[in-house]
């Protein structure tokens, strides 16, 4: 029931009166707001009036402001739909920030609603008062101060235009208390549309582009597909997986671009980048066409700009024309959608009389095939250790590659990206751009709320879980039963990683001799707890876990202290350069355990 | 290179801070910027004066164009077009150098507005190198205060910056 059931109808008898917290309120129930993940206080107590008001968008209570973003994040992500946080002033929004900037770095459409103290005491450092609009400037699509309670409606509803369209983003509402006065009432009418002449993002790509980029594909001798985040947010999964397979070139994606092409195709050869395959490197490095699909040219991905596909000659398809030849010069820029762009691609190569080399494809698959042959990602099977890679293979198993997978940010998030063979879109949820550690857990509790009877998981290591482990009593409350899976190596391992290999393995402060009982923990927070330290145990516990379909379970997985991301290219190296693992079984490993 | 961006803007606020947050955050450098509200009241126009290499300035471009505030902008380095800035110096003066201050600011058409025993207040408008050569040409010891607007431009004959 919302406030329009039992509206106040003026003298016309046509239009709407609500007061500036039923508006906002409204607002998001006309614009298709399902959940808005909040936390009160004393700048939005009006709104929080107006949600107790009515049952149509349910409001999620974290228990901290940074976990209502990267839950309302995490529901964007696996949905595509815009995710909606709602903090109050001062503490509340600046605990928003990093979520935001989360969001931020990897383009995923959110609005954020923070309140702010009256507008009259706006600028005397007033109790709770924080310069939101300022503080999140460099780190929102685009933030709006409402000064005016009968343009709060309309300036919702570009937030969402904005925050959705286009390459997507974070946008901030700061709506100060007295806009939401719950005595004074204004007509209420939520625009359908919005247009702004500052803000027309391209769509269509442009046709002439498109014609040399197709006759530039075709004609390649050692073509790679490289895609991106930009496939999933631009819903083009399809369309990809069409024109890799009527090319028949091979494909890899980045960290974000996961899942938009199936991982289990053989057209698939990995993630590319840092801790990339041998083969999707090597491909790159070789190839001398790269179609690049929504894809934004990372430093983690791209290594030694100088050294970057030396040979290549480069298509790059992106909606924001301020991602193309930001790093790397490209040949045939296409500013449009990927889906609108990637369709005309198609059908311009049914249509057109060339085809692709035959001959030199052959080749190049040999070359690829030779490459995978390296088998970059094999690693000690035979230890009596738990490997961290053993532990993601058995989830895929359990789970039979069909969960939704969200990280934290370390070690373990590559093992995820790299074992974890997703085949869909929007089912590895993770922080690429940003890698904020704590982002796992409030993001697998906004994804389940999502998808109630899909398999969640959160893949997560000891250290970042207690970044945002508060959670835990959020994931009670609304009945979000994930599944934890911690993989314990008491060690920060993505930073102890680093000090190995470049700091002659000084471990400085990458370690925390005092973990708490992991178990216990999630008992005290009204979960299931469980510790697996043998390796024989591990299939049969993910079982049990997973079978267990209403709880959240903790699995607290004791892995291989000493195990390493590989192959890895080190900073400042190129794409040929890459440290593989030695060969498995080697001694260091199990002498140091 | 030298380039001059002129951008049209919603006058909101904040929206003067977009673009130097802008500029800061990701390193460019401004030589000036110049802003005041346009004949239609809801829009601002910026004048920014950046260095930088063709690549920067095609970022810069675009990064500027992303901010959804901005509606329209254009690099008047691209095309014939009018620069000016507004210059007001006060020097100190005496008997002695009054009628040389005075000849070399009627060479850069400069006009004195200002006159107290000790002092004289010169206006000039010209592009800044011209501004710059008149401070090189006057005796440096002589000047108390410079105040710049930063340049200013507008693009010759049809094409220009507008809705
Ligand atoms: C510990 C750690 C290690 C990492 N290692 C790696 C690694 O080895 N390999 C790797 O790839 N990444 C790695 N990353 C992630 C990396 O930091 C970047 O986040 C990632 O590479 C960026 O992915 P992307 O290029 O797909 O861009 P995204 O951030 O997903 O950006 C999407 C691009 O697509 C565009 N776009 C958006 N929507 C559309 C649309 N509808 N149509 C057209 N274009 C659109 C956007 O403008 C943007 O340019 C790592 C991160 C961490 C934390
Ligand atoms: C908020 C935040 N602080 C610091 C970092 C830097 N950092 C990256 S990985 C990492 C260690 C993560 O340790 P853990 O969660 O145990 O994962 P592991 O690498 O051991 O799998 C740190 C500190 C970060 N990414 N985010
Ligand atoms: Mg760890």
């Amino acid at each position: 029931m919302g406030f329009i059931d039992h509206l106040i109808v003026n003298a016309e008898g046509n239009s709407v009166e609500l007061n500036g917290a039923q508006i906002l309120v409204q607002s998001l129930k006309d614009e298709g707001v399902e959940y808005i993940f909040g936390y009160p206080g004393g700048a939005v107590l009006h709104i929080y009036d107006a949600i107790f008001q009515q049952d149509d968008v349910k409001h999620i209570l974290v228990r901290h402001e940074q976990g209502a973003t990267h839950a309302a994040d995490a529901y964007a992500r696996a949905t595509g739909k815009t995710g909606v946080v709602l903090v109050t002033s001062g503490p509340g929004a600046t605990n928003a920030v990093t979520g935001i900037a989360t969001a931020y770095m990897d383009s995923i459409p959110m609005v954020v609603i923070s309140g702010q103290v009256p507008s009259p005491v706006i600028g005397s450092d007033a109790f709770q008062e924080v310069d939101m609009v300022g503080i999140s400037r460099p780190c929102v699509k685009h933030n709006f101060l409402v000064k005016d309670v009968t343009k709060l409606a309309e300036t919702i509803k570009k937030a969402f235009y904005v925050a959705s369209t286009g390459r997507p983003g974070p946008v901030v509402v700061d709506v100060p208390k007295d806009i939401t006065d719950p005595t004074i009432k204004v007509p209420y009418k939520y625009p359908r549309k919005v247009t702004m002449r500052s803000y027309n993002p391209a769509v269509e790509g442009h046709k002439g582009q498109i014609k040399k980029a197709v006759e530039l594909l075709l004609s390649a001798q050692r073509p790679m597909i490289y895609s991106g985040g930009g496939v999933i947010l631009g819903e083009a999964s399809r369309e990809l997986i069409e024109l890799t397979r009527a090319l028949g070139y091979p494909i890899t994606n980045t960290l974000m671009g996961l899942g938009a092409y199936p991982a289990t195709d053989k057209q698939f050869i990995g993630m590319l980048g840092m801790h990339g395959t041998y083969e999707a490197n090597m491909g790159m490095h070789e190839s001398d066409v790269i179609l690049a699909v929504g894809a934004r040219f990372d430093d983690r991905v791209t290594g030694k700009l100088a050294e970057f596909c030396p040979y290549a000659k480069i298509i790059h398809i992106d909606v924001d024309p301020a991602s193309i030849s930001k790093t790397v010069k490209v040949d045939i820029p296409i500013v449009g959608q990927v889906k609108p762009v990637l369709t005309q691609m198609i059908e311009q190569i049914k249509e057109s009389k060339k085809q692709p080399s035959k001959k030199a494809l052959t080749a190049w698959w040999e070359q690829i095939d030779k490459w995978r042959s390296v088998q970059c990602l094999e690693y000690d099977r035979e230890s009596p250790l738990i490997k961290p890679q053993y532990v993601i293979e058995q989830l895929y198993e359990v789970t039979k590659g069909d969960a939704y997978i969200t990280s934290d940010v370390g070690q373990h998030q590559m093992y995820a990206a790299q074992y974890y063979h997703f085949d869909k879109p929007r089912r590895w949820i993770n922080s690429g751009g940003l890698g904020t550690m704590g982002f796992g857990l409030p993001a697998a509790i906004g994804v389940k709320l999502a998808f109630p009877e899909a398999d969640v998981a959160c893949v997560t290591g000891e250290a970042s879980i207690q970044m945002c482990i508060q959670e835990l009593s959020t994931a009670l409350q609304y009945k979000t039963p994930v599944k934890i899976i911690n993989l314990n190596n008491r060690y920060m391992g993505m930073v102890r990683q680093w000090q190995e290999f470049s700091y002659e393995s000084r471990y400085s402060h990458s370690y925390m001799d005092t973990l708490p009982d992991f178990v216990k923990l999630a008992e005290a927070y009204g979960h299931v707890g469980m510790l697996v330290e043998n390796k024989a145990d591990l299939r049969s516990a993910l079982e049990e876990a997973f079978a267990m379909k209403d709880r959240t379970v903790f699995m607290d997985i004791i892995t291989d202290r000493t195990e390493n991301v590989y192959p890895m290219i080190e900073s400042g190296k190129g794409h040929h350069d890459m440290k593989l693992r030695v060969a498995p079984g080697t001694p260091t490993d199990r002498e140091l355990a | 290179m030298r380039h001059i961006i002129s951008i049209l803007i919603e006058n909101e606020a904040g929206a003067l801070s977009r673009v130097a947050g802008l500029f800061s955050a990701r390193g460019y450098n401004i030589e000036s910027l110049t802003v005041a509200p346009t004949e239609d009241p809801s829009l601002s126009r910026m004048t920014l004066v950046t260095r930088g290499n063709d690549d920067i300035i095609e970022q810069i471009t675009k990064q500027l164009n992303k901010l959804v505030d901005v509606v329209k902008l254009i690099d008047l380095a691209e095309s014939a077009h009018i620069e000016r800035e507004l210059m007001m110096v006060k020097v100190k003066t005496s008997e002695a150098t009054r009628g040389e201050i005075k000849r070399i600011a009627d060479i850069f058409r400069g006009r004195i507005i200002d006159v107290t025993p000790m002092t004289f207040v010169i206006e000039m408008t010209g592009t800044s190198d011209k501004l710059d050569a008149f401070i090189k040409a006057i005796d440096e010891t002589s000047i108390i205060e410079v105040v710049r607007s930063g340049a200013t431009g507008i693009c010759r004959g049809e094409k220009g910056l507008h809705l």
